[in-house]
């Protein structure tokens, strides 16, 4: 299993990309192997502004349905068209394809709560 | 939590595994939707030896089963197997189960893994003639090999000739050099293929014997997850979800497997509901707003009034399109109607369609 380096993560197994007031959002390559085949992910949110935590779209496997938080309030900005056609990139290349928002930072401090990729590691027991 | 024989071969081979009726189960090994495939298209093999297996003995074997059971087993003949529920004293199912006539006098019965206990006291209740019982479920172990080319491959294991065996039959015989193995001609998954009985100290061998017969035919171990998928498509009731203690198989659609040509428990009720008919029936339907149904969703009509519960759900696989049975009014019960199925804060359209989803 991967967690790259340059990315935050959530202890809701989301990661972060953090370029410059923009963070791009995914889940994790632990995530997704736990949800297992995911065939559906649905955002809506597009345009709404978000606090931490609240809830931005859902992921839906075949066996099982899984909330998305938001990692840092902020607005969505875009939602990965890719995703409507191939939500398995979700699976395939979760930090890559398989990103699922771009939102605006609108509180930087919140991102002092995010875990390294180290942290990210102990929190799941890798 | 119990180990089947074959859990640490599960485990070697990288399985997620999960907990199931008490027992220590695989739920995939590469992923659900590529096992459903395998199973499809080639063949597949399930470690199900969780599922319980009672053996009835005796000159009154078949009175007890005529009793307790919904079908009509007095039409067995020796190696055919009946699909068959046991109703409980309310007009509900305490389980569904296969019927194996091996002669006369005896017969065994397979039960759903996470109802053996409440099975057999039930039986054990209306034992009252004598019958000799035998609860072999902790010694026996279940391989399911599944898909259109398990005929094919697994003929080379036994001189009792696979392709000739029809559905719903088996034989006993020697099956990779093993003696007395039973060979039953069923399956879960609408895929063809068979289900294969040995005692625990063989289950290894014959797991082992399955995979070297089936490696030019794409074999693969497929779990759980993956057999739920594939009896979805196919309409299969699963315990739990779509029937339990307090549905009728005349509500059920199990109206083929509820006979009236004899007196069991419940029959009255039965045979009342039938004549009157019956307030909810569950049924099949697919999505056609984008959404996946799952297990206790509401299902409402086009002004948001409740009118059923989804007992099972999922993205098909097979048909890359969500589809789903719930339990519905029956004025909503009819093919084509248009219902509404509740997810989180929408109500998605979808539509009633006939079973299996999957045609043949």
């Amino acid at each position: 299993m991967n967690f790259p380096e340059n990315l935050k993560y959530t202890k809701d197994h989301e990661w972060v990309l953090i370029e410059g007031n923009t963070a791009t959002i995914g889940i994790t390559d632990f995530a997704q192997g736990e949800l297992g085949d995911i065939v559906y992910v649905e955002i809506e949110t597009e345009g709404e502004t978000l606090a931490r935590e609240e809830v931005f779209g859902t992921v839906e496997a075949v066996k099982t349905v899984s909330d998305l938080f938001m990692p840092l309030s902020g607005k969505v900005l875009e939602i990965n068209p890719n995703l409507e056609a191939n939500p398995e990139s979700v699976n395939t290349d979760a930090y890559g394809s398989g990103w699922m928002i771009k939102i605006s930072v609108d509180n930087t401090a919140e991102l002092n709560d995010l875990l390294d990729s180290t942290a990210y590691k102990a929190l799941i027991g890798h | 939590m119990k180990d089947t024989a074959l859990t640490h071969i599960h485990q070697s081979l990288g399985a997620k595994m999960a907990p199931f009726a008490g027992y220590n189960m695989p739920i995939n090994y590469a992923g659900i939707n590529v096992e459903h495939e395998t199973v499809r298209n080639s063949m597949g093999v399930f470690d199900v030896s969780h599922m319980g297996e009672f053996i009835l003995k005796g000159e009154n074997a078949l009175a007890l089963i005529q009793k307790v059971t919904s079908n009509d087993a007095s039409v067995l003949v020796d190696g055919k197997i009946q699909y068959s529920c046991l109703p409980n004293e309310n007009g509900g199912i305490v389980d569904d189960l296969l019927v194996y006539r091996i002669d006369e006098k005896s017969y065994m019965l397979v039960v759903n893994a996470s109802n053996i206990e409440k099975d057999w006291n039930h039986i054990m209740h209306y034992n009252t003639m004598g019958v000799d019982m035998k609860n072999i479920s902790e010694q026996t172990s279940l391989l399911a090999v599944q898909g259109p080319k398990v005929a094919e491959a697994l003929q080379v294991l036994t001189e009792i000739d696979l392709s000739a065996m029809e559905y719903y039959t088996f034989k006993k015989g020697v099956f990779a050099g093993l003696e007395n193995v039973l060979i039953s001609a069923t399956g879960y998954t609408g895929a063809g293929g068979f289900e294969i009985y040995v005692d625990n100290k063989d289950a290894e061998k014959l797991w082992n014997a399955v995979f070297e017969a089936g490696k030019n035919f794409g074999i693969a171990p497929i779990g759980l997850g993956a057999r739920d998928t594939l009896r979805l498509e196919m309409g299969f009731c699963l315990y739990g979800n779509d029937i339990n203690d307090t549905k009728s198989p005349i509500e059920a659609g199990l109206g083929w497997i509820t006979k009236f040509t004899k007196d069991f428990v419940s029959s009255e009720k039965f045979k009342a509901q039938k004549e009157a008919g019956v307030k909810q029936k569950l049924v099949g339907f697919v999505m056609e707003d984008k959404g996946i149904p799952r297990h206790d969703y509401l299902v409402v009509d086009e002004s948001g009034n409740e009118i059923g519960k989804v007992t099972s759900g999922t993205q098909s696989p097979t048909l890359k399109q969500a589809i789903g049975m719930a339990y519905v009014n029956s004025e909503f019960a009819k093919v084509g109607s248009e219902i509404f199925i509740s997810v989180r804060d929408k109500s998605l359209k979808a539509k009633v369609v006939k079973l299996p989803f999957l045609k043949k």
